[in-house]
């Protein structure tokens, strides 16, 4: 099985020795593989979250900023931009489907629609 | 209160639960388990999508310098920073698979990977351009459109985000050949005579007929794929034919003609031979292509590594 490494921030990426030949990095241009991969996040307008919208390289955080302004908002797509370094992103688990989740799985009682309430009560 | 004790899913296991998501038109997101051979066939498809974005550009950066107006000249500009843009994104999601830009790039240069057909025509006139907006965007869009429902999350959600921009892409296109099909007999000509040189390799575009293309079958059952090849190029041609009359163009195919049975339009045999030398380094300008990319790597090497080096010396204060 292929491992994973969490470092890719939206989803691990494959490093084991079965990743596909296509995906081997090769030994030359060391020097242009140092900028790190950063995630973007674009508020679209005031009001909403920001939201994951893609991934870029940048030598820094300024500069991914900046990057980020031209690849995702060339057409007033954001408000505010945040970027992270994807290294320092912690995420759950190399698996959607994981165990974490499961403790919310069962209790269906945290949902509105579990309580059953008459037709003829007004608004709830 | 102890963790949950993670049992490990076998080989087996893992593949039937690709399946049924797979089947439940769900998507397969970067942290899933995956078939090595979706994996590989996704960083090939993604890489070779990426690299003609990279590459489209050049056709019509040729004609950056010499737009007609300020206005042309800023929409070309905002035209071809969109490839650029594709591009990205593209490269982005190719990374979600554990593949490297620099690396995939080498690769492109090397030859080692392939890119769209199309772009190793020249733009020889300004209605070039306006002809590559209304069929090569248009061809693009036809196969892009389904690419946003494409079984791989991060590429279809990169194609949404494609597909928004193209629809500017094409429209501009047509509008500066509406302009020119105004002006005089000498522009009506420049226009008729690239729609000539286009319209087959735009066919092309959508790759070999569904009968030799022996990726397509299992692409679709991943559903990374969701049209044949021939399906998406009968809808092309369907889109364009009206299109070209009201423009008022002759599409350069004797026998394309309006089957009445089935509502669709019949059209000539395109010359697979010509794709096949094109596709393997033998087209009018395959080399200028790869050549000017491969210099744009290296040339603009020092660039890189200055901001690399500048973040360093930041850092370490
Ligand atoms: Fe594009
Ligand atoms: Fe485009």
């Amino acid at each position: 099985m292929t491992e994973t490494t969490a470092e890719g921030g939206h989803g691990a990426v494959p490093t084991g020795p079965d990743v596909p030949s296509g995906a081997h990095p090769s030994p030359s241009g060391a020097a242009r593989r140092d900028w790190p991969l950063y995630e973007c996040f674009v508020r679209g307008k005031r009001g909403l979250n920001h939201v994951h919208v893609g991934s870029l390289h940048a030598p820094d955080d300024e500069m991914a900023v900046h990057a980020a302004r031209d690849l995702f908002t060339r057409r007033n797509e954001g408000v505010s931009i945040w970027v992270v370094r994807a290294s320092d992103i912690t995420a759950s688990s190399p698996d959607e489907k994981d165990p974490m989740f499961a403790p919310a799985g069962d209790k269906v009682y945290r949902h509105p629609t579990f309580y059953e309430i008459p037709e003829n009560v007004p608004h709830m | 209160m102890s963790a949950p004790t993670a049992v490990r899913p076998t080989e087996d296991e893992l593949q039937a639960q690709f399946d049924a998501t797979i089947a439940a038109d769900r998507r397969i997101e970067p942290r899933d388990w995956m078939p090595e051979k979706y994996r590989a066939g996704l960083v090939r498809q993604i890489a070779q999508h990426a690299h003609s974005e990279i590459i489209g550009m050049q056709p019509e950066g040729d004609w950056l310098l010499k737009a007609p107006s300020l206005r042309r000249k800023a929409v070309l500009l905002a035209k071809v920073q969109d490839e650029a843009g594709h591009g990205m994104y593209l490269y982005s999601a190719a990374e979600t698979l554990g593949a490297d830009r620099a690396d995939l790039t080498d690769k492109l240069v090397n030859g080692k990977q392939k890119y769209s057909s199309i772009f190793n025509y020249p733009t020889l006139t300004y209605a070039d351009c306006g002809v590559i907006g209304w069929l090569v965007d248009g061809a693009a869009i036809c196969n892009q459109v389904p690419l946003c429902r494409s079984s791989y999350g991060p590429y279809a959600r990169a194609m949404i985000r494609v597909c928004k921009e193209e629809s500017f892409h094409q429209r501009q296109g047509y509008e500066l050949l509406m302009t020119m099909m105004r002006g005089t007999p000498e522009q009506r000509a420049m226009v008729q005579d690239a729609v000539d040189r286009w319209w087959w390799p735009s066919l092309m575009m959508f790759g070999p007929p569904d009968d030799d293309s022996p990726n397509s079958a299992q692409s679709m059952a991943w559903g990374v794929k969701r049209h044949s090849n021939d399906e998406l190029r009968q809808r092309f041609v369907d889109m364009s034919v009206p299109q070209a009359q009201a423009l008022g163009v002759t599409l350069p195919d004797p026998e394309l003609a309006l089957d009445e049975t089935t509502g669709r339009y019949r059209f000539g045999q395109i010359d697979w031979t010509e794709f096949k030398q094109v596709i393997s380094g033998n087209g009018p300008c395959n080399e200028e292509r790869i050549t000017r990319r491969r210099a744009a790597r290296d040339d603009n090497a020092w660039v890189t590594e200055a901001a690399t080096a500048y973040a360093a010396k930041h850092a370490a204060r």
